[in-house]
């Protein structure tokens, strides 16, 4: 813990360093000093803000547009992608579809058509994409390796493969590579009209077929081997899934560049998934993240010098995944442990009624000790003391002249509640699980909490020789003294 | 092309390279942890980026520093969003180098102009350039740097393996036992972190960010597959990233040549040979490989069709009041639903080692032939009885069960069924339990 703890912290160092060391290298500058940046660092002015917030230049309205509509087909295709637990398919698949732009460069440009074409390019990655996406699944089926080194060993070999091919292209009379390293780095900057309209056909043909086939693909995702026994097409819908993220990933390659088109397709959905449990509304939640991100991402870009769109971009989907892991509705941190920390103090007020019910039952002595207390569980002297402050506010216990505790009307119908749940359900360990009379208590002591009024009739009705309605029952054990 | 002494430095540079990351990326693969290898060569950019940003130097220490607390960093933090955040693994991973590698280019864009730190480099990797004309002076002897970095990344590395065995051995299979056992599984865990970046760091001048990925898990990988010792696969994957390091350079030079072209990258040639040679013990492994276990299968499914070949004769026998029968090949292959291909070579099996003869009306027991035949109706009646008794199954059910299990049944499996069933001498069926051969009729 404390090892984290430390881990913890120097990281949190790490990161102000980095941002410290950015800030000067601004301040530097401006200075006119020794600097790192030599371009000066202006912040731009509200004209210029308005310009590229609502989009009046031609460029910056492509180049806006093209990312928003990157970051909805990723964000919808990529919630799935999440739920089938690939999403490192997805970065396997965009590096070994590098090779396969390097090939039909080399295709085009042998038969003599201009190599740059940028239809021939993607269908040459979303072949080797496809290709990746096979090797992977026979690594997995035919050797004793598991995903993790399939995944890698793909990834690597086929970029390697890429890179060779890039390296030859270089070497081809007249070829030209430059233009394919945008595929490696991305170059959404310079996107062009037509661009950004293939991305908004993909992004359409990508939300129109997650909508169709919406209920397939949900079923796949949470249980295949039900859809499978339900005589679904699983594999087929499988090979359509994956079809879609290699084409939008193909997309996002161009633009974006090869890491971070997998950032778009994992950070969104799993930033969306601290918000719901429903699926539809993950895959609008990861969309809508998606597509901000995009907007906000390119906008900075765009005002501010030195600051590449794909990077910022993702840096932008962080942000949103940070402030939805703290503060999401429904799994974020800040929920949860407010949930935890309620069940706490139920817990351990229950455990508090239940030691002095349990005190009074062998005693015959309504007065208990604060020592004999401490006795009976595992606390320490000021949790005890903190449990009885917060028994006393809620009028569960009182407090004695003589320093003693005792329950209160209020407390005893509770505690006895509580201990005659406790010791249903060892009674039902006993008869119905064949456990030994020694072995229950810990069991029973982890579910008192959680059986709910429909669980206890059920167990009345199972026991109902044994207990007695409404009584609380003799513990079935001896309650041991914890000296 | 004339092999001058820059191919056998980089040759040199690139085995050096191969062997330190063939170490820790064979633990990587052995903890299913291989895409922690392609997080961490991603994410040590931002730690460079910073490094170059504060100490405005290309020195080792710093580079080593930065990517040693990279390394732990990205393993935090991923643990970090696993944990708290409930996301799987994967994604996990997906989030943290994604973010990390998208922080580093920003970082490297603001300080592109001041720092020797050029992205093609760190992509690709520059061992063209190893030599000659980034040498270090060592002892008097000018080696280059990259040459100087790889072999010294490689020292620390079989050091801290040989420090560390015991311990990195247990905790990769068993980390329970290596909490029991008071090695504290944490600790090596973040030990490999360290590794890993600084071997990721190392290499990275040399082969580039993503190659390395190919120089941590491709040999580790391929070794696994070799052999089930873990000091063997350490040793394996070392000398498999030379031999791709080797192989890799050799092919960057010639391979192109045929095709008329001059050269290609040798950083990429050795990523597409360690997967080569991947390929290769993939198909050919002795144990684990693809045609090993397909010669397997097949000489199973030869077995099990010779053995029903005999029994089906011998039940034929049985009908007949054991008379000697002969059936002709064609009956056989309808009633025996295996492929035509398989049946085919049992015959010749049988013919051959003198259990069947073959006769113008067809297939025919010989002595031996007989006795093995009814060794398996033996085996196949027992285990029909035997769980008809213990399992309760109706006599229709028990057939298909004992078709199986007729197979792997031995002697002493035989006596234990039998006393099982107290010697009944029916099966299910009502047919009688041939009784064992006699041990004379073996010889």
């Amino acid at each position: 813990m404390i090892a984290t703890r430390i881990m913890l912290f120097l990281c949190a160092g790490i990161l102000v360093l980095s941002f410290t060391a950015t800030a000067s290298a601004q301040t530097e500058s401006r200075k006119g000093g020794h600097s790192i940046t030599d371009a000066g660092f202006e912040w731009p002015d509200a004209e210029q803000v308005s310009r590229v917030l609502l989009m009046k230049d031609h460029n910056t309205r492509v180049v806006v547009l093209g990312v928003m509509f990157l970051g909805l087909a990723s964000g919808t295709i990529g919630t799935f992608l999440l739920l089938r637990k690939r999403s490192l398919t997805a970065d396997a698949l965009s590096h070994a579809a590098l090779p396969g732009i390097a090939m039909s460069f080399i295709l085009m440009h042998l038969l003599g058509g201009d190599g740059k074409n940028l239809p021939g390019l993607l269908i040459g990655a979303a072949v080797f994409g496809a290709i990746g996406v096979g090797c992977i699944l026979l690594i997995r089926s035919t050797t004793r390796l598991k995903d993790d080194a399939a995944l890698g060993i793909v990834l690597s070999v086929f970029f390697g493969l890429g890179m060779v091919l890039l390296s030859i292209i270089q070497d081809m009379p007249g070829g030209d590579a430059a233009g394919l390293n945008r595929f490696i780095f991305g170059k959404a900057a310079s996107m062009l009209q037509s661009d950004a309209l293939l991305i908004l056909i993909i992004a359409i043909i990508v939300v129109i077929t997650c909508a169709l086939i919406f209920k397939e693909f949900k079923l796949l995702c949470f249980d295949q081997g039900y859809a499978r026994s339900q005589g679904w097409p699983t594999l087929k819908l499988d090979i359509a899934l994956m079809s879609l993220v290699v084409t939008v990933t193909v997309i996002a390659l161009q633009s974006v560049g090869v890491v971070m088109a997998v950032a778009l397709l994992i950070i969104p959905p799993a930033a969306a998934r601290f918000w719901t449990d429903r699926l539809r509304n993950m895959a609008i939640g990861a969309a809508a993240i998606g597509t901000a991100s995009g907007y906000l991402g390119a906008t900075i870009s765009a005002l501010m010098p030195k600051m590449p769109t794909g990077p910022v971009i993702v840096l932008v989907c962080t942000t949103c995944f940070i402030i939805s892991m703290i503060c999401g509705t429904r799994r974020g941190i800040i929920v949860r442990s407010l949930e935890h920390f309620s069940l706490t103090r139920r817990v351990g007020m229950q455990h508090l009624l239940r030691a002095m019910f349990e005190l009074t039952e062998r005693t015959q002595l309504e007065r208990i000790a604060f020592d004999q207390l401490l006795d009976k569980r595992s606390w320490t002297p000021a949790q005890l003391r903190q449990l009885l402050r917060r028994a006393r506010a809620q009028r569960l216990v009182f407090e004695n002249a003589d320093d003693t505790i005792s329950l209160t009307e209020f407390g005893i119908t509770e505690a006895r509640r509580v201990t005659r749940n406790h010791r249903l359900w060892e009674t039902y360990l006993i008869t119905h699980a064949d456990i030994a009379p020694s072995h229950v208590d810990r069991d029973a002591d982890m579910i008192e909490h959680v059986l709910g009024a429909e669980l206890i009739e059920r167990l009345e009705a199972v026991l109902d020789k044994k207990i007695p309605a409404k009584a609380v029952p003799p513990s079935p054990h001896p309650l041991g003294e914890l000296a | 092309m004339e092999w001058s002494a820059l191919h056998t430095w980089i040759v040199i540079v690139g085995s050096l390279c191969a062997m330190a990351c063939a170490m820790p990326g064979a633990l990587l693969v052995l903890r299913r942890m291989s895409m922690m290898g392609d997080a961490i060569s991603h994410t040590v950019l931002p730690g460079l980026a910073i490094a170059f940003l504060v100490t405005h130097s290309r020195s080792p220490l710093a580079m080593f520093t930065g990517a040693a607390v990279i390394g732990v960093l990205t393993a935090v933090l991923i643990q970090t969003v696993h944990r708290y955040g409930k996301t799987d693994t994967g994604a996990a991973m997906g989030i943290v180098f994604t973010t990390l590698f998208a922080l580093g280019v920003v970082l490297m864009r603001q300080a592109i102009d001041h720092v020797h730190i050029d992205a093609d480099c760190v992509l690709y990797g520059a061992i063209e350039n190893s030599y000659p004309f980034d040498n270090l002076l060592i002892l008097g002897a000018e080696l280059p740097r990259a040459a100087v970095i790889n072999g010294g990344m490689f020292m620390v590395n079989l050091i801290l393996i040989c420090v560390f065995y015991k311990e990195f051995k247990i905790s990769s299979f068993d980390p329970a036992l290596a909490t029991t056992l008071g090695i504290n599984a944490q600790v090596m865990h973040y030990l490999l972190m360290i590794m890993t970046a600084a071997t990721a760091v190392a290499a990275f001048e040399t082969v580039g960010s993503i190659l390395v990925i190919a120089m941590l898990i491709v040999p580790g990988a391929t070794a696994y597959l070799l052999t089930d010792r873990f000091g063997v696969m350490l040793i394996l994957s070392v000398v498999i990233g030379v031999l791709s390091a080797i192989g890799g350079h050799v092919a960057a030079i010639t391979v192109p040549s045929w095709f008329g072209y001059t050269s290609a990258s040798t950083s990429g040639m050795m990523a597409l040979m360690s997967g080569v040679i991947f390929t290769i013990v993939w198909i050919t492994a002795p144990r684990h490989g693809v045609a090993s276990k397909m010669l397997g299968r097949l000489s199973l499914s030869l077995n099990i069709a010779c053995e029903d070949v005999l029994g089906m004769l011998y039940r034929l026998e049985e009908l007949d009041r054991n008379q000697r029968t002969s059936l002709p090949g064609h009956h056989i292959r309808e009633a025996i639903m295996t492929r035509s291909l398989t049946l085919s070579l049992a015959f010749s099996r049988l013919v051959r080692s003198g259990q069947l003869t073959r006769s113008e009306a067809g297939y025919e027991l010989t002595s031996a032939g007989r006795d093995r035949a009814r060794n398996i109706v033996r085996s196949h009646r027992l285990w029909e009885t035997w769980l008809a008794k213990y399992l309760n199954l109706p006599a229709d059910h028990v057939h298909m069960p004992a078709e199986r299990l007729e197979h792997i049944t031995d002697e002493q499996m035989q006596r234990q069924l039998e006393e099982g069933i107290d010697q009944t001498s029916q099966d299910p069926h009502g047919k009688s339990i041939p009784p064992p051969v006699p041990p004379a009729s073996h010889a």
